[in-house]
């Protein structure tokens, strides 16, 4: 089998599949021309994440990944949220095929620019470093 | 139910040729290069079933190759032509954007070393003419490569006109022939086909056991050196179950072409009508110049690789054009070649049926691939963009 049966569980059962229509942030990455589009909203309540969504154009892994990666974050605070590393969503989903990483690189991102959309919101001062998973990302794929 | 739609991708060993194999493993296993009784036996065996492969296309018996399948296949016919070309000072080599990557890579390797390639644009519907060919070729012209069908999309090429053209011009010409042989007639003399690369696997033959037909008078380049098997052209011990294999797998196909057709074709119309009620939904390929089993589509909003992990769910078997199974970030050559923009070509789905599959397994099909797309369309960003007229459809 290409995938873990997790990665198969997350992909079968998607959690968190959705919208919320007065999100507190919203985040999309990727794009249609290469086959990955992630879409994350928050719903944000004393720097807690109340609630979380996800939008996913994209393969299994991608589908898993954001079903992961909105699990790992539901409930925490947005500080925790932002430690999210790909590694980790790809290790709790018992690891991805090697060519796939860039799924879970996709779901990290897609987290990061949906805090900073609810930064920019709120006007919360944040500094260059707060966000470099989304400059970087692309160079670890 | 489980249904095997992915016979463009391999089909199953048909038992009658399996029974035909056995015997070359434990009974008539002699090397067919020996001299002694039992070797000559073997010889017989071979000089049979180049026969049976030869007459399937109207060839000549010493006008086959055995090879190891359709990829060395094509590596040899193009290498040949193009070491003819380059004797004569011609190093101009014309094929198509959309062909088998054994064409295109063999074709990289030659450019490479010097050979100028012409990639001929492949009109929308799949097809390329003869006329195109015409304009293309120019006195350096030293070989055209055209497939005979196309493996994902299933679109027949006008074969017997652009052998015209080239024998006018006095052009080799070679067809990959790997998704036709077994399923449309041919005939190499009257299509003008000086060279044409089939795959035993893809009309229920084994794997690993190809033919290269080239006409009398064309010389061959080795792509494997050693022995003096297949007239020095091809060396190794010859895979004698492979070759009896083959031979009765190559009559038995083209025996039933005019029989299972019909039936088949019969099939894949209904799949296509059905699965073109989907919204947003677009064919691959000219509607009737068609492999009779071939059954490929575009879905607006969806990505292929899901799609395919949902489909086999429900034990649907196929396959998908998109980036993530064809493991490259591009999705397929062949949808980018007839113009599908990126995001379109990520959603496409192959079904490649046979004369096994029934009528209730396309009525299942097609149920359960349109419940698979409104679900996936549904967790889609871009559906939901679509729909919402943030983003404009591609597909009418
Ligand atoms: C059009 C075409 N050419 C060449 C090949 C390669 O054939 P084989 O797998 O026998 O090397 C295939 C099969 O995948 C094919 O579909
Ligand atoms: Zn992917």
């Amino acid at each position: 089998m290409l995938y873990s049966e997790k990665v198969m569980d997350h992909f079968k059962n998607p959690r968190n599949v959705g919208v919320i229509e007065d999100a507190d942030g919203i985040g999309e990455v990727g794009n249609a021309k290469c086959g990955d589009i992630m879409k994350i909203y928050l719903k944000i309540d004393n720097d807690i994440i109340t609630d979380i969504k996800f939008e996913t154009f994209g393969c299994g892994s991608a589908i898993a990944s954001s079903s992961m990666a909105t699990e790992l974050i539901k409930g925490k605070p947005v500080k925790d949220a932002l430690k999210l590393t790909n590694k980790a969503v790809a290790e709790a989903l018992d690891g991805l095929p090697p060519h796939k990483m860039h799924c879970s690189v996709l779901a990290e991102e897609a987290i990061s620019s949906a805090i900073k959309d609810y930064y920019d919101k709120n006007n919360i001062p944040y500094t260059d470093d707060t966000f470099k998973s989304l400059a970087h990302s692309h160079e670890e794929e | 139910m489980n249904i095997y739609a992915d016979n463009a991708a391999t089909t199953k060993t048909s038992r009658t040729v399996i029974d035909a194999m056995l015997p070359y493993f434990d009974k008539f296993y002699a090397n067919p290069s020996s001299l002694h009784t039992p070797g000559q036996e073997a010889m017989e065996a071979l000089t049979r079933a180049r026969e049976a492969v030869a007459k399937c296309i109207g060839a000549k018996p010493n006008e086959i190759i055995f090879t190891s399948g359709g990829s060395e296949a094509d590596n040899q016919a193009i290498v040949s032509a193009a070491m003819i070309g380059k004797s004569k000072g011609k190093m101009h080599i014309i094929s198509t954007a959309f062909e088998h990557h054994a064409v295109l890579h063999t074709l990289d390797k030659l450019e490479k070393e010097g050979f100028k390639i012409t990639l001929l644009d492949v009109h929308e519907n799949g097809m390329v003419s003869a006329e195109q060919v015409r304009e293309a070729i120019c006195d350096d012209t030293c070989l055209v490569t055209i497939m005979y069908a196309n493996n994902e999309i299933g679109s027949i090429q006008p074969i017997k006109e652009i052998g015209a053209v080239c024998k006018e011009k006095n052009v080799l010409f070679h067809t990959d022939a790997v998704q036709a042989v077994g399923h449309v007639h041919i005939d190499v003399k009257d299509e003008n086909i000086d060279m044409l690369s089939m795959s035993a696997h893809k009309f229920h033959g084994p794997k690993g056991v190809g033919v290269l037909y080239a006409r009398t008078g064309i010389r061959l380049t080795n792509i494997i050196e050693g022995g003096a098997q297949e007239k020095g052209k091809r060396a190794g011990t010859h895979n004698m179950p492979a070759i009896a294999g083959m031979a009765v797998a190559i009559k038995e196909a083209c025996d039933a072409i005019d029989t299972h057709t019909p039936k088949i074709v019969k099939m894949r119309d209904k799949l296509i009508e059905g699965l073109l009620q989907i919204p947003h939904t677009v064919l691959n390929g000219d509607r009737y110049s068609r492999l009779p089993g071939n059954v490929n589509v575009c879905f607006e909003g969806i990505e292929g690789e899901s799609l395919l992990l949902m489909l086999d769910m429900d034990g649907i078997y196929a396959s998908s054009g998109s980036a993530c199974t064809s493991g490259s970030l591009d999705p397929s050559h062949v949808l980018l070649a007839i113009g599908r923009p990126h995001e379109i070509a990520h959603g496409s789905l192959r079904l490649s049926i046979d004369y096994d599959n029934t009528d209730e397994e396309m009525d299942y099909i097609i149920e359960k691939t349109k419940k698979v797309v409104e679900y996936l369309r549904n967790m889609s960003p871009v559906w939901s963009d679509l729909k919402k007229g943030k983003r404009e459809y591609v597909i009418q």
